[in-house]
């Protein structure tokens, strides 16, 4: 079991070469986080569960057994409670954490690798989100940046306690950008909040004009969607006004924005997005 | 979509409340859940079934309540009643609607012994 916050499951993760040591107000590490954290323990059962045979299993003399609780508590509210936390660790750094969502194979790591290499100099920091391998991780490493994989195992999304640990291991610098690429997954990551300024959908023009009618819920909760590998749309007849349209259709307030992370196309706008965002943290 | 994450929030509430009000096994859980919150319920219910063994909720009857789904039409500026997550507005007819409710997922009470 996790010594700082008790929590169990199969969720391993790969900080990568250990950054240096800072005392940072991070909130899993009050108590001592180790560098890599490995889940490897569980629950087991080995006995029975008795409660008697009564609607209780027990019985007192003289007493009503059964009473109502009003309960009223969401069901993510644990989750929602982490998320807040690395929000306030967030805010307080001026960091500007973006999750970003999509299907797997919209070309995240690409966007992301080529982001970095146009951000140049500003510090950031990257989470990759994925069920298994460290492959994203390494390709974010490649370019010089610092990242850690979360591997969610048979999970199919990130969870604000997950971040939460990759944020002590990270430590991200003040006024810095973090990257969070969730696992590709359209449908389970938009109802989990992580603590980020924002999350940013990103749709390859590949995957068809309908996706957003689809998978509403998650264009729902993007701020800005990025229309990736244009370069290919009169390769694949794809109507990017209909994509357009059919973003806006579950979200009127959705920014969008056409890129290709292979030619460059769009990556100024995105860039421009990205440094007004960060001034707005400041 | 997520339903084993959701049971295993259920179970931790269940085991706080338990702890809060020194109960020892729940009867009846009662959820509200909104018409977008994207719950499927079948998987819901079997994931709490096997999630909730070895918890005061085990074997406990499942209940949920269907909340209404809400959305902002852009166009009239007001706040509809809509059934489905693509429905338009039943005022106007237009499409741009922006939900903002019917997302809850919450325990609303339980019974307990």
């Amino acid at each position: 079991m996790c010594s700082v916050c008790g929590c169990h499951g199969e969720v391993t993760f790969d900080a990568g070469p250990k950054p240096a040591e800072k005392p940072l107000p991070f909130p899993h590490v009050l108590a001592k986080a180790p560098a890599a954290h490995n889940h490897s323990h569980g629950h087991h059962h080995d006995h029975g569960h008795h409660y008697g045979l009564g609607a209780a299993g027990v019985s007192v003399p003289g007493m009503s057994q059964a009473r109502l609780i009003e309960v009223e508590t969401s069901i993510l509210a644990k989750n929602d409670a982490l998320a807040e936390a690395n929000r306030r660790v967030l805010r307080a750094l001026g960091v500007l954490a973006l999750n970003l969502v999509s299907s797997p194979g919209s070309g995240k790591t690409t966007l992301l690798c080529k982001t970095i290499q146009a951000l140049g100099d500003a510090p950031l920091a990257v989470i990759e989100g994925d069920q298994q391998t460290s492959a994203d991780a390494d390709r974010i490493r490649a370019t010089g940046a610092r990242a850690i994989q979360i591997n969610t195992g048979k999970g199919c999304h990130l969870d604000a306690h997950m971040v939460g640990h990759a944020l002590d291991d990270l430590r991200p610098a003040p006024r810095s950008y973090l990257f969070i690429e969730n696992v590709g997954n359209l449908v389970c990551p938009a109802g989990f909040d992580l603590g980020e300024d924002a999350k940013v959908a990103i749709l390859s023009v590949t995957e068809g004009e309908d996706k957003p009618l689809k998978y509403p819920d998650m264009f729902t909760a993007a701020r800005l969607a990025i229309l990736n590998k244009c370069d290919l749309a009169p390769h694949c007849d794809a109507d990017l006004d209909a994509y357009e349209a059919n973003l806006r259709r579950v979200n009127p307030a959705i920014e969008i924005l056409r890129v290709s992370a292979r030619t460059g196309q769009g990556m100024a706008q995105w860039l421009e997005w990205l440094r007004a965002r960060l001034a707005e943290k400041a | 979509m997520h339903e084993m994450s959701l049971a295993e929030g259920i179970r931790s509430i269940v085991l706080d409340q338990a702890r809060a009000h020194g109960f020892t096994a729940v009867t009846v859980l009662r959820l509200e859940i909104g018409r977008f919150a994207g719950v499927e319920k079948p998987a819901l219910e079997f994931a709490f079934d096997v999630v909730m063994r070895g918890s005061p909720a085990e074997g406990a009857r499942l209940e949920m309540i269907d909340l209404p789904g809400q959305a902002l039409c852009y166009d009239c500026r007001v706040t509809v009643q809509i059934d489905d997550r693509l429905a338009p507005c039943p005022l106007c007819g237009g499409g741009r609607l922006l939900p903002e409710g019917g997302d809850e997922m919450r325990i609303r009470d339980m019974e307990v012994v």
